[in-house]
């Protein structure tokens, strides 16, 4: 009985996972410039893949209530798989969106952009006469 | 050397995780729970106090403020909490936008007036993964930020810097408990 309702638990999680996988994807070919294809794939992806992280650590519980013994270690490497996913991933996209950019894209249709014209900081001075 | 003892005990418990279920001869609660064989807690061991020597000044700098466990549960109920519920209205919102094509962009600066170097850290990877925003640079002097806003209200840029209340809410308030 239990089981069946953990089961039927763990079908929701990943059908709410792989939609919004689908979702980021999706967006990814509609939106027109990086900075929206970054906001699709960015949360889409993240939102996602922590529900299939989740139904792979229901799975583990189970496992481990019914008395198998690789339950625990099946859970406790997704929960370090996901606090990995949380943190790079918002991170990557910042970096990439800062490269972007200062190589001059600029973001299609903005209203403001309060970014432009500002120089680069001081922390990362660029050597001159280094390219001779 | 609080640090290296801090750094140390830290991986130890991170490796111990990790190994778990490796042989029988130390078990915590039952075989099925937690279990290691004893050439693994010595390999353990070695290697965290390894790490422990070479991680210790980047792991702790100059204060021990995030040792005190109200912070971890204040951590935790603001990941569960506000930062939660914010992700899932904004994927809401990016499902929305992806098929409608409805965008309204622009680059915003804010100032949120945090100090430290974690707090800013947290905050603009709480702004990444929040509704219709994305951190794209930020000012190292005064630790301003400047955010990609996917729907831009008229209203807020009649102030500049912009107002943190239309981009992030409540989360500086939470990051200041946190972090500072």
């Amino acid at each position: 009985m239990l089981s069946e309702i953990v089961d039927n638990i763990v079908y929701i999680f990943l059908i709410i996972g792989v939609f919004f996988n689908l979702i980021a994807g999706i967006g990814l070919l509609r939106f027109p410039d990086v900075y929206t294809r970054l906001y699709a794939g960015i949360k889409c992806t993240t939102f996602g893949s922590i529900f299939i992280c989740g139904s792979v650590i229901l799975l583990g519980l189970k496992m481990w209530y019914q008395g198998s013994s690789d339950g625990t270690v099946l859970v406790i490497h997704t929960a370090g798989a996901l606090i990995a996913i949380l943190i790079t991933n918002p991170t990557g996209a910042h970096a990439i969106a800062r490269a972007a950019h200062r190589s001059g894209v600029k973001p299609v249709g903005a209203v403001v952009d309060d970014l432009e014209g500002k120089p680069a900081r001081k922390s990362a001075p660029i050597k001159k006469g280094a390219d001779k | 050397m609080l640090a290296f003892v801090v750094t140390t005990i830290l991986s130890f418990i991170i490796y111990l995780l990790l190994t778990t279920g490796s042989g029988t001869d130390i078990v915590i609660f039952n075989e099925n729970f937690l279990r290691w064989s004893f050439g693994e807690i010595i390999i353990g061991i070695i290697l965290s106090v390894i790490v422990g020597i070479i991680a210790r000044k980047i792991f702790v700098n100059k204060n021990y403020r995030m040792a005190n466990p109200i912070r971890w549960f204040g951590f935790i109920a603001y990941i569960i909490g506000p930062f939660f519920i914010g992700m899932a209205k904004a994927n809401i919102d990016v499902a929305y936008r992806v098929i409608t094509g409805k965008i309204n962009p622009g680059i915003v600066k804010i100032s949120p007036d945090l100090k430290t170097d974690l707090g800013i850290t947290m905050l603009a990877n709480s702004i990444t993964l929040t509704p219709g925003t994305l951190s794209v640079d930020i000012d190292e002097d005064k630790n301003d930020l400047y955010i990609y806003w996917i729907n831009v209200k008229k209203e807020a840029l009649k102030k500049k810097p912009v107002d943190c209340k239309y981009i992030c809410g409540d989360f500086p308030k939470w990051i200041r408990r946190i972090a500072e």
